[in-house]
């Protein structure tokens, strides 16, 4: 950015003032590990969106396209911030064929007032993501972040079939398409997921909905030890019985939950009470299905070495679920300074664990482990302050959370964290042949780098 | 070449190339040279060499592609990864095998069925395609309905790029930090890469299974059911149309206990627990008999099951019988226009003088036409190809797309711009250049090259069971 060049008005020239926005304290609240834009924009259209990238690609500024920015903070800091581009203002759906059960909806669509659209229909998208009360379509696909029921209806890029967006190069492109089997052209919009807002502007996406399950169940069991809760989870997965969620909490995440719904008023399963590690299982279907599972959850439950377990009240697994949809959310906020990270194996195992709560254990900081289906685990630990000894102990975890993910053929990234800490992190170990092909998507998306450089790991 | 890979792993006479012209469509390339690798590093230097003497070079499994995929379009040389077949870990704890791209479909599922776990993707030529092939072309098949084409069942890839350089996407456990690289190579149609080992994800087998036969008058009924099953948000694992005609041919031919004298049949599959399985299925025959079933069948065992679906898995093959030639189209729709599709169809065949078939994907909106037609007469030749793009272009005008699961290869590159804009493929081809900056890997596919129509192009008898 030119030292003289007054970002607002010129972008006022381009798509109006009253899409222009340059108050300080305005400008705060969209500011990225302290990383202040120069002015936000909030178009209400896709021309001027594409009028924007093609001023920023003129101007050599940096965008970076948020909704409503509850997770904005993923990702690493950027090297460069100058236009926060506000795509709340797109909010139509474009399309949607209940009898096809496929949708196009614009990006700056709230997820919650889509659920709710959809539920009219019987229907319903199964990308049950964190801050969901504010979170917009695009952000969520952007973020790239899990749905809690990702085990039975996997993640976003099972149920994308297509996007829209607009190229580093200011051009409207679009992939895939608004059908469910399509193999007309390249994946594109499978790299979108997840891009952080670093390969285009997503104005669109298109999905493959689902047929809302007639009702859903929850169970829940307690384990003195975490060997025991793994037993557990593997007498459930080779049952082969389709949940819908999976989790093993680990005592001072099932005290937090505990904590923030009696705060709350809400139903507290007692379970939660008891400083255990608890295990969690969701299920949905017909009736019949439905307690068939269940049925099935309580024999293994029974069979393990943990407590009988029980089938929740509604009540209470609508909290603890919606919970556990939301454990992002408290989990970063959990301290005053907390690190988060999402850590990926082939097979979580008792070893791995166990020197991961070491790790946390030799700072004295509190921590908390989730562990989902398919090899995820969150990870959490809790500083009480930004202290320099406390940044240094929230270091040391993080960093060295990364590296045991890189032993064992994994995968770490750092969703939260001070952004000292963050700033400092372990890269990614992509190797020179991995990196040089993610900076290739890239730079094939973004010749000129118009999009936040550095947000996605390895620094592109 | 020879001296790389030996003797026996390189064909270069005229009389063996021309085993290799054709694949599953009847696209025709010759290459200049045919090689056999056995190791990944093998084709990495097959790819260097062939760069040194600017020859493109395409891979190729078992040639069954259906859109010319595997065709040596401006020659060059084949690498045919025949004789890379080898299954190299099996880890069932994990649902994970790793294999190599010439490893056919089929024999990774019997592999790990004693565990009770298979490999979902099951394109009809699932008996001789390979994974290589799958993951180029993001194969489907019949169960893709209720278990996703074979991008869903994908974790990781081994890659060799035009310039040799061995490269790795994905992991074990799915997802990597960065870009989703894995889900932008599977599909690409080999333009971007040679795959040269795969981990694939292995699904657990459902515990119950039922398959029905739900017998119509009419093709309208069977169409309206299925729109309505879909509706009603039921999922079956498969759901298989076939109309009248064909049902008729295919019955004579295979015996599978399709009425001759019905207008279409369809062939549904409900598959998971015991309870959502007879749940499913009661809703199914509920839906039918509403649009007026004449008949619904449930197949009692194992082999009334097998029968059934061989009638459709040989279906391609009793068309053969009947007419010197057939071409099958792949185009998609949105399920909910699935009535008004096919009278579109039958009006178009109308129009250009020809009876058109239907046999293909129901339930996920994914057509298969088929045009009979004698390739002697020139003029039937014209008829059938200006019938052919007609279609696609109806199904892009109801919201489809060019091709659900055969790939564009160089079958419809030319029609690719029916679907995108200028800025679109602007993009998709930086893409494409950003691993293949000089079209190596594959050159003529996938983008339209402007050699004018004529590009849907006609499906040969001796094709007999090789099909979508």
């Amino acid at each position: 950015m030119t030292a003289t060049l007054d970002v607002p008005t010129r972008l006022a020239e381009v798509i109006g003032s009253k899409r222009v926005v340059a108050a300080v304290e305005e400008l705060d609240t969209y500011a990225i590990d302290g990383l202040r834009p120069s002015a936000i924009v909030r178009p209400v259209s896709t021309e001027e969106v594409m009028e924007v990238v093609r001023f920023a690609q003129t101007e050599k500024l940096a965008i970076l396209p948020l909704g409503s920015r509850s997770k904005c903070d993923l990702g690493m800091t950027p090297d460069r911030y100058d236009i926060a581009l506000d795509m709340t203002g797109l909010r139509e759906i474009a399309h949607y064929d209940p009898g096809d059960l496929t949708l196009s909806v614009d990006a700056g669509m709230p997820l919650r007032a889509l659920e709710t659209y959809l539920q009219q229909r019987g229907q319903f998208l199964p990308l049950a993501v964190p801050c969901f009360e504010s979170a917009t379509v695009g952000g969520s696909i952007s973020s790239g972040i899990d749905s809690a029921l990702r085990l039975q209806y996997g993640g976003a890029r099972d149920f994308v079939i297509g996007a829209e967006f607009i190229d580093g190069t200011g051009q409207f492109c679009k992939s895939g398409g608004r059908v469910v089997k399509n193999v007309t052209g390249y994946d594109l919009h499978k790299l979108l997921i997840g891009s952080l807002g670093t390969l285009g502007v997503i104005t669109r996406v298109n999905f493959r909905t689902y047929p809302l399950p007639a009702i859903s169940g929850g169970h829940v069991t307690c384990f003195g030890k975490l060997q025991e809760a793994l037993v557990f989870k593997k007498a459930v997965e080779r049952s082969g019985l389709a949940l819908a969620n999976f989790e093993i909490l680990n005592p001072h995440v099932a005290g937090m939950i505990r904590a923030i719904l009696s705060r709350a008023g809400e139903a507290v399963s007692p379970e939660l009470e008891r400083a255990e590690w608890c295990a969690y299982s969701a299920f949905e279907g017909t009736e019949e299905v439905v307690s068939r599972i269940g049925r099935e959850i309580e024999n293994a439950a029974r069979g393990s070495a943990g407590a009988p377990g029980r089938i929740l009240e509604p009540a209470e697994d609508v909290a603890l679920g919606g919970m556990l949809r939301e454990s992002f959310e408290w989990l970063r906020w959990g301290s005053p300074a907390s690190a988060l990270c999402r850590l990926v194996f082939t097979q979580a195992t008792e070893m791995l664990l166990t020197e991961l709560l070491q790790l946390a254990g030799s700072t004295g900081f509190e921590s908390a482990v989730i562990v989902r289906a398919a090899g995820i685990l969150y990870f959490a630990i809790f500083a009480e302050s930004e202290s320099e000894e406390a940044i240094a102990a929230l270091q040391t975890v993080t960093n060295g959370a990364m590296a045991l993910a890189r032993r064992e053929n994994g995968h770490a990234t750092l969703l939260h964290a001070p952004s000292t800490v963050k700033r400092n992190a372990a890269r990614v170990n992509f190797s020179p042949s991995q990196l040089a092909m993610q900076q290739r998507v890239k730079a094939a998306f973004d010749p000129s780098g118009v999009f936040v450089p550095g947000r996605v790991v390895g620094g592109i | 070449m020879k001296s790389l890979l030996g003797e026996k792993n390189v064909l270069d006479k005229q009389e063996d190339l021309l085993l290799y012209e054709y694949d599953g469509s009847v696209e025709k390339g010759r290459p200049d040279l045919v090689v056999f690798p056995h190791t990944t590093e093998e084709v990495s230097k097959i790819v260097k060499l062939a760069a040194q003497y600017e020859l493109p070079v395409v891979g190729r499994g078992a040639g069954t592609g259906l859109s010319g995929g595997a065709l040596a379009r401006g020659g060059g040389v084949m690498i045919v990864f025949a004789r890379m077949n080898k299954i190299i870990e099996v880890d069932l704890e994990s649902q994970r095998a790793v294999v190599q791209p010439g490893v056919v479909n089929l024999d990774i599922t019997r592999a790990v069925e004693h565990a009770g776990l298979y490999f979902a993707p099951d394109p009809s030529s699932a008996k001789s395609c390979t994974v290589g092939g799958n993951v180029a072309e993001n194969a489907g098949g019949p169960h893709t309905l209720a278990y996703g084409v074979t991008t869903n069942h994908i974790a990781a890839l081994e890659l060799v790029l035009p310039d040799g350089e061995i490269v790795r996407v994905g992991s074990k456990h799915g997802g990597t930090p960065g870009y989703d690289l894995c889900g932008l190579f599977v599909g690409s149609e080999g333009t971007l890469a040679l795959v040269t080992e795969v981990t694939v994800k292995l699904a657990r087998k459902a515990e119950a299974v039922k398959t029905l036969l739900a017998i119509f008058e009419t093709i309208e009924d069977a169409s309206q059911a299925v729109v309505e099953i879909t509706a009603k948000g039921i999922t079956p694992a498969a759901c298989e149309m076939l109309d009248g005609w064909t049902l008729r041919v295919v019955e004579d031919y295979v015996h599978a206990g399709y009425p001759r004298d019905s207008g279409a049949v369809l062939l549904l599959e409900v598959e998971g627990l015991t309870e959502a399985v007879e749940e499913q299925a009661a809703a199914i025959r509920g839906v039918c008999n509403q649009c007026r079933a004449r008949e619904v069948r449930v197949a009692k065992d194992d082999r009334e099951r097998g029968l059934l679906w061989k009638g459709r898995k040989n279906a391609f093959g009793a068309l053969g019988r009947v007419a010197p030639s057939n071409y099958v189209l792949d185009g998609v729709i949105p399920r909910s226009k699935l009535p008004e599709a096919l009278e579109r169809i039958k009006g178009i065949g109308k129009k250009h003088g020809f009876h058109i078939g239907n046999i293909f994907h129901a339930g996920d909106g994914n057509l298969h036409p088929i045009v009979l037609y004698d390739p002697r007469d020139a003029d039937q030749l014209e008829r059938a190809i200006a019938a052919a793009r007609e279609i696609i272009r109806a199904c892009v005008e109801m919201g489809g797309a060019l091709t659900g699961e055969h790939g564009v290869g160089m079958e419809k590159n030319e029609l690719m711009s029916l679907l995108f804009s200028d800025a679109d493929f602007a993009l998709m081809r930086r893409v494409h250049d950003a691993f293949n900056p000089d079209s190596a890997l594959n050159p003529g596919k996938i983008f339209p090259v402007n050699k004018g129509c004529g590009e849907i192009r006609i499906k040969r008898k001796e094709l007999a069971g090789v099909e979508a």
